[in-house]
């Protein structure tokens, strides 16, 4: 059973990489998983998960993980953005946890943006 | 919706939108009368008599980037399907709580799917808002509140990747220690 003395742990360990980081600093990168209807019907979910899972299993610290509302593009659901300090943002399209998995791997630790996932390929 | 548990995290996105604070989910399966009960309540802003009544009706939605709205409907619809019973109560300013009743033995009953999981994303990826989720299977009960795990994580935000995966397993693990649910995804 998971316990609460390994969710202190963790708090621990997170709390001593907080010191030398911040909510509004430079290096971090926001992560937007679209939570209406027409996204949880398409696959928000497993979506999400994927993404907890892997930018959790390499420890990004700098990664802030949110949900967004409707953008108003249903057909294109589940939709990921990640947002980027001085950077124009990303939105990812037709997701799926295979799909998640690459956007963190290539964009977020290798800085490379997978264009043919972006909602400009996918709508051609 | 492939699973209840999505219709859940679907309607609870309505109390968050509604600037609930509170939010109580309880999944209650009784599988001697064969009725699965679905408790979702808020205390946010709430709504008058008069839009509860046009709830059921699609082209009914206060949200601006599309026309219509899917997520009562379809909840409602998944509950009828099976024999089952809906129901909105609403007070403006008080909150909503919305109840579906399943009837588990209709060939038409959606599996209920991974109700944990949509539970883990709703807390998680709405720290403002404390989630107290019941999960029953007869007699046998698991009630979790992500007040409780903020109050430890002393700051720690709730959708701290190795937070979130810990919390999942967590409340899986508690959910099949209930035994005799229906399996998860
Ligand atoms: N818990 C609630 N509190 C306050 N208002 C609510 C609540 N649930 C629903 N509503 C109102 O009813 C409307 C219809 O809800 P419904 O879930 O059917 O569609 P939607 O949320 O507008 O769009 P969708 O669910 O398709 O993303 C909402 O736009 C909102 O104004
Ligand atoms: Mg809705």
């Amino acid at each position: 059973m998971k316990s609460v003395e390994e969710l202190l742990a963790i708090k621990n360990k997170v709390k001593g990489q907080m010191n030398v980081r911040s909510e509004n600093g430079e290096d971090n990168i926001r992560v937007l998983v679209g939570m209406a209807t027409c996204g949880i019907a398409a696959g928000a979910r497993p979506v999400l998960n994927a993404l907890v899972e892997e930018v959790a299993k390499r420890n990004l610290s700098n990664v802030y993980i949110a949900q967004t509302g409707c953008i108003g593009v249903c057909q294109y659901e589940p939709i990921v953005e990640i947002v980027e300090p001085g950077k124009e943002k990303v939105t990812y399209c037709k997701m799926t946890p295979e799909k998640a998995i690459r956007v963190v791997t290539d964009h977020i630790v290798n800085g490379k943006p997978v264009a043919e996932y972006t909602i400009g390929a996918v709508a051609k | 919706m492939r699973e209840l548990s999505l219709n859940i995290l679907d309607v609870a996105q309505n109390s968050v939108s509604a600037g609930a604070t509170r939010i109580e989910i309880d999944v209650l399966e009784n599988t001697g009368t064969h009725i699965l009960t679905v408790r979702i309540a808020d205390d946010g802003r709430g709504m008058d008599e008069q839009t509860v009544r046009r709830l059921p009706d699609p082209f009914f939605t206060t949200r601006t980037t599309r026309k219509v709205g899917m997520g009562i409907p379809l909840f409602k619809m998944a509950a009828e399907m099976t024999g089952g019973t809906f129901l909105i109560e609403s007070e403006p300013g008080r909150g909503t709580t919305v109840t579906a009743t399943f009837r588990t033995d209709s060939v038409d009953c959606t599996p209920l799917g991974d109700v944990e999981s949509s539970i883990c994303a709703l807390a998680t990826m709405n720290e403002q808002i404390d989630i107290v989720y019941t999960r029953a299977a007869d007699e046998r009960k698991f009630v979790f509140s992500s007040a409780e795990i903020k109050a430890m994580l002393d700051g720690v935000p709730l959708n701290e990747p190795s937070v979130m995966t810990w919390l999942s397993e967590y409340l899986k693990e508690n959910a099949a220690a209930l035994g005799d649910l229906q399996p998860g995804e």
